[in-house]
């Protein structure tokens, strides 16, 4: 950069580096939350801008649900190995084992449950800090939440408890058994992870693109058909050009009908788009108007 | 997009009486920045509560656990953008922890939108959030007379608020005010002009927005280099590399330049400007950077790099600043605090109280003690020296926040005199 022109993406970025070097330099143990989706991607990209030459001052963590797309997982698992760094993966499925999770009905989603898994891996660890790629963009839960967030031993996120946040400077303090999560870039909207992205030249999932893929309709979703979710005999199986504008749970992320093939494109239809990122693609958030307020209290990031 | 769209923050004061979340849901809807399940989530919400039209206040509501406890939580971030600037609101309800809040979203914004009722004029709280403003040194300050429907669309009224209000700023030192009459209600003079004020020449809300200049907001000229992070990674290709990673709080620095590191004094050249996308001949606020030097000096975290050029930093173990208490657990003078500057954390203690300030009055009162929501002017003693500038001429190195040691809390903010 030879000239003195400081673009919003310039002040993000300098923004969240600012965050992640101030949790390397304070917090004891921290750990980096990837799961191979374009937010953490992004997280990744910063983290690398923040600390090369260096290696990462933490590992990567990633609390899989085995309901994750493969094409995600071979991403994460391509990324971390590219970069060289440690990637750490606890599965629900290791908590199913020890009985901390029981799982009624295996069509459903199961982000509620990921929170255990999670303060199960933070104990293991005994992680001080878990940095998230969260955005106070994507819901009204996470508008009111802090950039240091405090969680107690159980893990839970008290709104109405929050310690101030002045200026940019983070009081990082923690007692024994409580943690904090960090979202560096939770000022950041869905079109500066787009146009982000596209400057950076990130290498994300496919999926994210447009693509052509069987689904089936229920309740207003189109929802993608896997072998987690298969149609009843009432409902007919389409295929459909679609992509995904986040990428969670297999039985609860919903793909938005779209032709866009590249980054650019991408950023043309956010432009346009009338319909928020959770609103079209979570069907978990829709159930109540508070559901991810609920989940975040307990533990979730 | 442009590529050098900027980021504007801005906060607004005032209580739901003036039409603040009317104002705010205003600037959304009309920029175009609501999505239709929102909309519709508030249509339906309207329509159960039984309104003729959309209630654009709704778009602010709070969370399940604010209904249910009747309280609000301090600050809600929204973010909207136009083709020429992207926009953070810091959203504060007025209510009875209002100074807290306010200085809390204060803290980061540019801007600051000072709500007026124009049928009741200049109250005791407008001076209150103009006090606040300025003690925070928000640069830039719009004084929106909203409700302007309610009084006629009145020229004559609204100048006599004007008259009134910049009479009282007048007292406070208010670099760059600009007053507005709008409408939010009915869409006047905030996105849109309207056809009932035409009498006002200035700028509509939104046009300000993306219009005032920010570029000026920090410290351009004294190079300031808080230490964050010492980068060794003593691999073999970066064998003998250590670099100093930080962000520039104000100023530029250039390959070459003569740096004086505080508080030892040494002197060195900076050798290299590294940053993943390559070396730089120079950097500047508010870049994030890694800096290496000419010389091997014993250097840490809480250190600071100036440029030896510049006007220098106090060096300190002791200053004056006005601080305000957040705390509900008052301020105990027996007690010591940590304080944390920059990137340095250190023990203090508070030697002397000189004063409160009444924020609706501005007078000095004396003090013993101090509540939350209490301003005061101290003296504060710490344990190592603090690198510092006065808040008034470099916000980053002139504020630091308290720490109780005992429940790990932020209790106070401060700024330094």
């Amino acid at each position: 950069m030879s000239s003195h022109i400081f673009t919003h993406l310039d002040a993000l970025e300098s923004e969240s580096i600012h965050i992640m070097r101030e949790v390397a330099a304070e917090c004891k143990n921290p750990a980096l939350l990837f799961s191979g989706g374009k937010d953490s991607i992004v997280m990744l990209r910063l983290a690398e801008k923040a600390f090369r030459p260096a290696k990462f001052p933490f590992p990567l963590v990633h609390i899989d649900t085995e309901h994750n797309f493969p094409e995600v997982i071979a991403c994460r698992d391509k990324l971390a190995a590219d970069l060289g760094e440690r990637l750490i993966v606890r599965s629900l499925e290791d908590s199913i084992k020890r009985g901390t999770i029981v799982i009624k009905d295996e069509s459903k989603p199961r982000n509620p449950f990921q929170s255990v898994t999670l303060l199960e891996t933070i104990a293991e660890f005994g992680f001080d800090a878990c940095m998230g790629g969260a955005r106070r963009d994507e819901e009204k839960a996470r508008a009111k939440e802090r950039i240091f967030s405090f969680r107690d031993e159980f893990g839970q996120w008290d709104p109405k408890n929050q310690r101030p946040e002045l200026w940019d400077t983070y009081n990082t303090r923690v007692h024994a058994g409580e943690n904090i999560r960090v979202f560096p870039i939770s000022n950041w909207t869905e079109m500066d992870i787009w146009e982000y992205i596209g400057r950076e030249k990130l290498h994300i999932p496919n999926i994210y693109f447009a693509h052509e893929r069987e689904v089936i309709r229920r309740g207003g979703n189109v929802i993608p058909v896997s072998h987690l979710v298969q149609p009843k005999p009432s409902e007919k199986v389409e295929v459909a050009t679609v992509r995904f504008r986040t990428v969670g749970d297999m039985t609860c992320t919903a793909p938005v009908e779209s032709t866009a093939r590249t980054v650019e494109e991408i950023i043309e239809e956010t432009a346009t788009t009338r319909i928020t990122e959770r609103g079209a693609t979570r069907m978990d958030d829709q159930t109540s108007e508070a559901s991810m307020e609920l989940r975040k209290k307990e533990g979730y990031f | 997009m442009s590529n050098t769209t900027q980021l504007l923050r801005f906060i607004t004061a005032g209580s739901v009486d003036d039409g603040k979340s009317t104002l705010i849901g205003r600037l959304l809807h009309d920029s175009k920045s609501i999505f239709e399940d929102q909309f519709s989530a508030i249509s339906k919400t309207s329509e159960k509560r039984g309104m003729a039209a959309v209630d654009l206040s709704l778009l602010t509501d709070g969370l399940q656990a604010e209904r249910e406890q009747g309280i609000t939580i301090d600050v809600a971030y929204r973010y909207f953008a136009t083709p020429k600037r992207k926009f953070i609101i810091g959203d504060t309800p007025g209510h009875e922890q209002y100074t807290r809040n306010m200085v809390t979203a204060a803290s980061t914004a540019n801007l600051v939108i000072i709500l007026i009722d124009a049928r009741r004029g200049v109250l005791v709280q407008t001076r209150r959030h103009t006090y606040l403003a300025s003690l925070v040194g928000v640069p830039h300050i719009v004084l929106a007379v909203n409700k302007m429907d309610m009084v006629d669309y009145s020229q004559a009224r609204f100048d006599e608020i004007v008259t009134e209000y910049k009479k009282f700023a007048a007292q406070l030192e208010l670099h760059d005010v600009t007053c507005i009459p709008m409408s939010a209600l009915n869409g006047d003079m905030v996105v849109d002009r309207g056809d009932k004020l035409d009498w006002y020449q200035g700028p509509a809300l939104l046009e300000l927005l993306e219009e005032v200049e920010i570029d000026h907001d920090v410290n351009t000229s004294d190079f300031r280099f808080p230490v964050q992070w010492v980068c060794r990674p003593q691999t073999e290709e970066h064998h003998d590399f250590r670099g100093f990673m930080g962000r520039i709080e104000a100023g530029e620095v250039s390959v070459g330049d003569e740096v004086t590191v505080l508080p030892s004094g040494s002197t060195t050249k900076v050798k290299e400007i590294v940053t993943y996308d390559g070396k730089l001949q120079t950097a500047f606020a508010p870049q994030s950077v890694t800096i290496t030097l000419a010389d091997e000096i014993d250097i840490s975290r809480g250190d600071m790099f100036v440029k030896s050029s510049n006007h220098p930093p106090k060096v300190e173990k002791e200053f004056e600043a006005m601080l305000c208490w957040l705390s509900e657990t008052p301020l105990d003078k027996n007690r010591k605090y940590l304080v944390k500057h920059t990137t340095r954390t250190a023990k203090c203690l508070f030697s002397r109280l000189f004063y409160r300030v009444d924020v609706n009055t501005l007078e000095p009162h004396e003090v013993d003690k101090l509540n939350m929501n209490d301003i005061a002017r101290v003296a504060i003693k710490v344990q190592q020296p603090l690198v510092f500038d006065s808040y008034e001429i470099d916000r980053a190195t002139g504020s630091f926040i308290v720490i109780d040691e005992a429940t790990n809390n932020t209790v106070a903010a401060g700024m330094i005199a």
